[in-house]
């Protein structure tokens, strides 16, 4: 960014600084710049271009982000704010930061793993389990766990349980 | 709001109607078991991908209303067309069955699914590819889950098996359409659209040949039947279905909340 620019900027920057407030209204202790669903801040005229990226294609929160985002940045004084939907590329919980996923991990979830290359080639059942996909108890540690539902409250999970401490816990599923 | 809409039918707005409606109804079919299911985490399951097909649908009848032109939305496709308007595949709107009846069906879509996603991701839509690009992953997961089911139930008690076969028998004879080729899908083919779906046949069959392997099932042979839903004909169930499903906005035009 060039210093001409340097007022516009301030008023993107301001703007990413406000999105740090707006929380997933399922997994209220992530933001949703920690989510990775904002994919771009634009400046158009004297308001806000936002650019979000839907995690699932049902995910009946995607509305009340959007309302969240555009109060955010309205109450900051950077309104109007127009949102765009960019669904390509598609959202991947690759995107969730580091931090975010220490977040889910301290609140009871158990943070995705990488997303697989080999993860969409053509399924073969029955596979082993490999050391890549085991999901550690975001209680204890452990990696004695196994899934008990491969879906679970939201659509972004699945129900696993921890084997040594016993606990049920959730998992975001890597996609 | 007027009471019922007619969309014209130009061979983008059927192609897309096809993929929209046919992912609408099986969610409608998935969304009964809601409170159903013979065991709880099956009931989220099933409801987690009627959700997912929900959100495609919602995604692909929005963009064929754009297209269309009379601009129409998504909630107005759903609620306001007449049941020889809708376009879905005819296997989808079948009653719901038993609980083997259920996965089976998914399977036997998801696996499509899969394979039209893949290829929609190179559409000329750039809504369409962005659509494909976040589906494919769902009915990724979709395959495996209902897959396993299957699997599980072909090989478990002797009445699990006589269930998952008898699914089997009665879902197969309605997969032939899905691949038949016709008009509308050349002429989407064309533009760049999307696929002719008959091109997904051969990995479709790859992929349900493998699953009914692990399953220890054999695969039914091809029959001489067609049903005709993708072209508005459809079976006796799908006006109840839609009776059910369009009654509020039929009821209360226009109402929100």
């Amino acid at each position: 960014m060039s210093g001409i620019a340097g007022v516009s900027v301030g008023r993107c920057e301001q703007a990413w600084t406000a999105l740090d407030g707006v929380l997933d209204p399922e997994v209220p202790v992530l933001s949703v710049r920690e989510l990775g669903i904002v994919r771009d801040v634009v400046e158009r005229g004297v308001g806000l271009e936002v650019v979000l990226t839907p995690t699932y294609s049902g995910c009946p929160a995607t509305d009340v982000i959007e309302q969240g985002v555009r109060e955010a940045l309205e109450s900051a004084g950077l309104g109007p704010v127009t949102i765009i939907t960019r669904r390509a590329p598609a959202w991947t919980t690759d995107w969730i930061s580091a931090a975010g996923r220490e977040k889910l991990r301290a609140y009871g979830i158990a943070p995705p793993g990488p997303v697989r290359p080999d993860q969409l080639a053509p399924v073969r059942f029955h596979r082993p389990v490999s050391a890549s996909t085991m999901v550690p108890c975001p209680r204890c540690a452990s990696t004695r766990t196994e899934r008990l539902s491969a879906f679970g409250s939201t659509a972004c999970k699945a129900l696993y349980r921890c084997l040594s401490c016993r606990e049920p816990f959730e998992h975001v599923k890597p996609i | 709001m007027s009471a019922s809409i007619t969309l014209a039918r130009t061979p983008t707005v059927q192609y897309l109607l096809r993929i929209g409606d046919t992912c609408l109804i099986h969610a409608q079919r998935l969304s009964e078991w809601c409170g159903h299911a013979p065991i709880l985490e099956e009931d989220i399951a099933l409801a987690n991908m009627a959700l997912d097909l929900i959100g495609q649908a919602r995604a692909v009848l929005t963009r064929a209303g754009q297209v269309e032109g009379h601009g129409y939305d998504e909630d107005q496709l759903a609620s306001l067309r007449h049941e020889r308007d809708f376009l879905n595949v005819t296997l989808v709107e079948l009653p719901r069955g038993d609980f083997a009846f259920t996965v089976m069906r998914s399977a036997i879509m998801a696996a499509f699914f899969v394979r039209l996603w893949e290829r929609l991701v190179d559409s000329v839509d750039p809504e369409m590819a962005g659509i494909a690009a976040k589906a494919v992953k769902e009915s990724h997961y979709h395959w495996r889950h209902a897959g396993d089911w299957v699997i599980r139930l072909a090989r478990g008690t002797d009445e699990s098996k006589r269930r998952t076969v008898a699914a089997l028998e009665a879902i197969w004879p309605y997969t032939g359409e899905i691949f038949d080729a016709d008009a509308v899908d050349e002429a989407a083919n064309a533009l760049g659209i999307g696929p002719r779906w008959s091109e997904l046949h051969p990995d479709w069959l790859t992929d349900l040949t493998e699953l009914l392997a692990e399953a220890h099932l054999s695969l039914p042979a091809a029959r001489a039947f067609r049903s005709t839903g993708k072209s508005g004909a459809h079976s006796e169930h799908l006006g109840y279905l839609l009776a059910d499903m369009q009654y509020l906005q039929r009821a209360f035009p226009g109402g929100t909340w």
